[in-house]
């Protein structure tokens, strides 16, 4: 079997922020009638179905991506599992459950500047978004989502046939001296 | 830059992460109609200067799309709604009447 690797393994820039990749992460996307969903998704994360745009972090995490679309965080090698377990709670319930782990990719972004560095790329108004809550939006020319675990720590998903041009945007606007002191 | 909340997911989100679907409640004229009303439902758009109702797809977020009512010459937005609607609800109605008062639904 070929051995599993991330997007761009490793990749790592240092500027006004230090920005990431994440590595192998486990998705699974979930559609479904979410209020119907609901029990199995408690019972295969341990976590509830999230409010409208917010993220449920945990070992397993839920975050809401739409009125009937679920993406559940977890350790690349559960991912398989917990496709199987969803379709087992869910039954005949109609949803889709996929794994996506490695359609994905994902970048961390840390620093004091990460609202700064990524308000330059995304029309999305940073400022008023809560720390936890998913912001689906565009980065530049591609769609991603972002949201902040901590005033410090920013999370960024794209797909991964883009992960080289999201990476290399983000590291553009840390560039030392890009600091724009707005946020 | 126009700024529409999506109905949705409630973002406010930019027209850049927008796409644009053209003219909201448009009556289809499918199988059986006269070439007359196919042509028109298919072609013929008022292409309003003032209240116009369009269509709107979140295509960088939810991906649902909504409804949204504003002018086109002041780029005013009077609110967004559910694409689930055939005509603009009360509440929109009435915000444009508010800015608007020569304003009817039928015009």
């Amino acid at each position: 079997m070929s051995e599993l690797a991330s997007a761009l393994p490793g990749a790592e820039y240092e500027g006004i922020v230090r920005v990431t990749e994440a590595g192998l992460r486990g998705m699974v996307t979930l559609k479904a009638d979410l209020p119907d969903a609901a029990n199995g998704v408690k019972a295969v994360t341990g976590q509830a179905v999230p409010e409208p745009r917010r993220i449920n972090a945990g070992d397993v995490s839920v975050a809401w991506m739409a009125p009937d679309e679920l993406l559940i965080l977890c350790d690349h090698a559960r991912a398989d599992q917990v496709v199987r377990d969803l379709a087992e709670q869910l039954g005949t319930a109609h949803h889709l459950a996929v794994n996506v782990s490695d359609a994905r990719a994902m970048f961390t972004l840390t620093g004091d500047t990460v609202k700064d560095v990524l308000g330059k790329l995304t029309p999305a108004d940073l400022a008023a978004l809560p720390l936890g809550e998913m912001r689906r939006t565009r980065l530049a020319q591609v769609a991603a989502a972002i949201w902040f675990s901590d005033a410090q720590t920013a999370h960024v998903i794209c797909f991964r046939s883009v992960a080289r041009y999201v990476f290399d945007l983000l590291a553009l606007a840390a560039r030392p001296g890009g600091d724009v002191g707005y946020h | 830059m126009l700024t529409l909340t999506c109905p949705v997911c409630g973002v406010d989100a930019c027209e850049t992460e927008l796409a644009a679907g053209g003219e909201a409640h448009l009556k289809r004229f499918g199988p059986g109609s006269t070439d007359d009303q196919f042509e028109e439902y298919l072609f013929l758009r008022p292409n309003a200067k003032g209240v116009h109702f369009e269509r709107w797809r979140h295509a960088m977020g939810c991906g649902k799309w909504f409804l949204a009512a504003r002018d086109t010459a002041t780029l005013e937005v009077f609110g967004t709604y559910s694409a689930q609607t055939t005509a603009p609800p009360a509440d929109i109605v009435n915000a444009i009447r508010a800015k608007r008062p020569d304003w009817s639904p039928e015009t």
